[in-house]
């Protein structure tokens, strides 16, 4: 890379206070592609929570919070898919009786992306070694892997491909699952609301996952990684920056 | 606790419907993927077809005009029912105007929606359903669970119990045969006997007056023809203009709904027998039901009008599939159901079904007319935060937390608390409360990280 891009790191609020980590992870994977990070620290919440929720005068709020916070740089990376939706598609619906708020929403959209679409888009040649024989330390690296696809990540953004060619070009074997895009039972606050019906979507992922025999589910959201996690047993549940990161050390 | 989630509940706890909704719904999504791919390009023929449905809708009053008009010349009586309670008394009037006693069914999801069995009950007259689903239902007393299945969630041990009790012969679950036989049998004498047939309508044709009919099992002709009186309940949203568009619905309805490149028998019915016909109704009576439906026109939510009832959303929706259809409490279940109830029974009826749903958008990906659900729920909710319908804590905890997080310096300080706060119910990432406080009902909730990102970057630790 001849001169070094500066991106924007939007972690998700899911991220930063829950799984650092994850924010982490994606920081070192850009870094290690060449890239600057910046962290705009007066960043908190995209906003869909209380979009999904009807709250449609806080979530423009945020909306408009957010853009004010992004909009100066070149391009803007999001270790999640569902918030990356957020921006790229709904900013346009919430904001689209303020003229003025519609075309920044429109200009951040355009340069918003969700980590492995951003690595897809830069043509980045992805190199790891997460093969079996990789003595990286990671104990369960060598062992093959399943992808969960996120609701908004694979209908909205049409990102089905790209997670898996990074995962696949650092080394990673993915034995696909039955409904791989079947929902994972997340949904937000439906979680808390309907924990019962929730919880069943969720034991039925992990059912399917688990059938392929995988010790690790991969996903690209905050959300679903949370959601897994709370009923996963004999199964690791890793978010794609990780497991993208840990291999490429 | 809301209805949605204590019916969601024990169907969750039933293993045996988890186990037919599991099955059924599972086979209807193969089948109906095999069956798209068959077309040379289903995607284009699905546009196509929203295309067709929302330009029909646009000038839905001359197309029913049309329709009416054309019907009428066929022969037909065409009546415009404002709402259920018309809609039903319409029929009523019908069947006691002939003394009827005895009313032989097709199946009808309009019927279901203006409760015309009870009414006709209410009234003396015995209304009989010939759709195997719907008969097993009416025996069981129970309202349908599916829009094209409705009883998806009976086992058949269940149903030869039924059947067994209806026809006082113990018969076996494990001779499907010997049961569906028995159901002919006993049905064949229904047909024969009932004064009047009603039905429902898949389609009418504004450009001949007439009505196309659907069905698997031969009752909707049977129904049709053999009565002297034949009565089809029918939503007005049902409509397309000539018989170009209704060979594109029928293409998309029986690969969308059951995954067959067409059902079984697909009638059409335009006014009543001919002098030289040699049998045949002497009158058809056409019930066109509003029921709420021409208030949507013209409004964010036309687009649900444009749904031909194909049950395609149900298979693929991961809470139908959990839930199960009488979590809705509604004779439409599923994400169309949860967009439809609230629409044409009121929101205030129907609060939690706009909730009843992660907006994970497969049933947009399924819809033979690419009805945006997902975005409809969503203007829903947002209309149930406009008439003050949620909670009042839920109300305010969105409200406060929106509040919270729109000030980064409020947001970095109530975090810092909440970090204090769990300490003692931090095990391993985890918040461990004690489980009836347990918001998550038995599900791990994460525990906020020692240090946000926002911490470790600025500790220079990133």
């Amino acid at each position: 890379m001849s001169e070094t891009k500066t991106v924007a790191l939007f972690t998700t609020c899911m991220v930063d206070q829950i799984m650092p980590e994850v924010g982490v992870a994606t920081v070192h994977l850009l870094r290690r592609l060449g890239y600057e990070v910046a962290f705009p620290e007066a960043q908190t919440c995209c906003g869909q929570p209380f979009y999904n929720s009807g709250f449609q005068k806080e979530t423009a709020n945020l909306a408009r919070r957010t853009i004010e916070i992004l909009e100066p740089y070149e391009a803007v990376v999001l270790p999640g898919g569902s918030c990356t939706t957020m921006i790229r598609l709904e900013y346009a619906h919430l904001l689209a009786d303020e003229p003025d708020w519609l075309r920044r929403a429109n200009e951040l959209a355009a340069k918003t992306f969700e980590l492995s679409q951003f690595l897809a888009r830069e043509g980045v040649e992805l190199s790891g070694d997460a093969t079996p024989s990789a003595s990286s330390g990671q104990a369960a690296t060598g062992q093959p892997i399943t992808y969960h696809d996120s609701c908004h990540m694979c209908r909205m953004l049409g990102l089905k491909e790209e997670p898996r060619e990074a995962l696949t070009a650092v080394g990673y074997t993915i034995t696909e699952m039955a409904e791989s895009d079947r929902c994972c039972g997340f949904g937000g606050l439906f979680s808390i609301r309907m924990p019962e019906v929730s919880n069943a979507m969720t034991a039925d992922k992990l059912r399917q996952a688990e059938a392929t025999g995988a010790h690790t589910i991969v996903t690209a959201d905050p959300g679903c990684l949370m959601q897994m996690r709370g009923l996963a047993e004999g199964v690791e549940v890793k978010h794609l920056a990780v497991a993208l990161e840990e291999v490429t050390r | 606790m809301t209805k949605f989630r204590e019916a969601a509940f024990v169907a969750i706890e039933d293993v045996r419907l988890q186990s037919s909704l599991e099955g059924a719904t599972g086979r209807f999504r193969s089948a109906r993927e095999t069956a798209l791919a068959e077309l040379p390009d289903s995607d284009e023929m699905r546009d196509h077809f929203k295309r067709l449905r929302a330009a029909t809708l646009a000038q839905l009053a001359l197309h029913l005009e049309t329709f009416a008009a054309n019907a009428v010349k066929a022969g037909a009586q065409v009546h415009w029912a404002g709402n259920a309670q018309e809609a039903s008394q319409i029929v009523l009037e019908i069947a006691q105007a002939h003394g009827v006693e005895l009313a032989a069914k097709s199946k009808s999801m309009a019927t279901e929606e203006i409760h015309l069995n009870e009414v006709l009950a209410e009234a003396g007259i015995t209304p009989v359903e010939t759709d195997l689903g719907e008969w097993i239902i009416q025996l069981a007393g129970e309202p349908p669970s599916h829009i094209i299945a409705p009883a998806i969630h009976k086992t058949k041990e269940q149903v030869a119990d039924l059947f067994s009790q209806e026809s006082g012969k113990p018969l076996s679950a494990t001779d499907i045969p010997q049961l569906t036989e028995e159901a002919r049998r006993m049905l064949r004498q229904k047909f024969l006997t009932a004064g009047l047939g009603i039905s429902g309508g898949n389609i009418m044709v504004a450009e001949t007056g007439s009505i196309v009919l659907v069905t698997n099992e031969g009752n909707g002709r049977m129904v049709t023809s053999v009565p002297p009186v034949h009565v089809a309940v029918i939503g007005i949203e049902k409509i397309v203009p000539d018989w170009n568009g209704a060979a594109v619905w029928l293409s998309l309805l029986a690969r969308s709904a059951t995954g067959q490149p067409m059902s079984i028998y697909t009638s059409v019915i335009t006014g009543p027998a001919r002098a030289d016909d040699p049998d045949g109704p002497a009158e058809v009576h056409i019930v066109l039901l509003d029921n709420g439906r021409s208030q949507l026109v013209n409004t964010e939510y036309e687009e649900a009008l444009q749904c031909i009832r194909c049950g395609a959303c149900l298979n693929i929706c991961p809470v139908y599939r959990e839930a199960g259809g009488h979590a809705y409490g509604s004779p439409y279940s599923g994400p169309i159901g949860a967009v439809v109830s609230p629409l044409l029974f009121g929101l205030e009826n129907y609060p939690a079904l706009p909730q009843a749903s992660t907006l994970c958008g497969a049933c947009l990906d399924v819809c033979p007319a690419r009805i945006d659900l997902p975005r409809m729920l969503l203007a829903l909710r947002a209309e149930e935060v406009k008439q003050n319908l949620l909670p009042w804590h839920e109300r305010k905890a969105e409200e406060t937390a929106a509040a919270v997080l729109a000030r980064k310096r409020v947001m970095g300080l109530s975090t810092k608390t909440l970090r204090v706060l769990q300490r003692p119910f931090v095990r391993e990432n985890s918040l461990r409360v004690p489980e009836r406080m347990n918001p998550g009902n038995g599900r791990k909730l994460p525990a906020l990280a020692k240090k946000s990102f926002h911490q470790l970057w600025k500790d220079g630790e990133v």
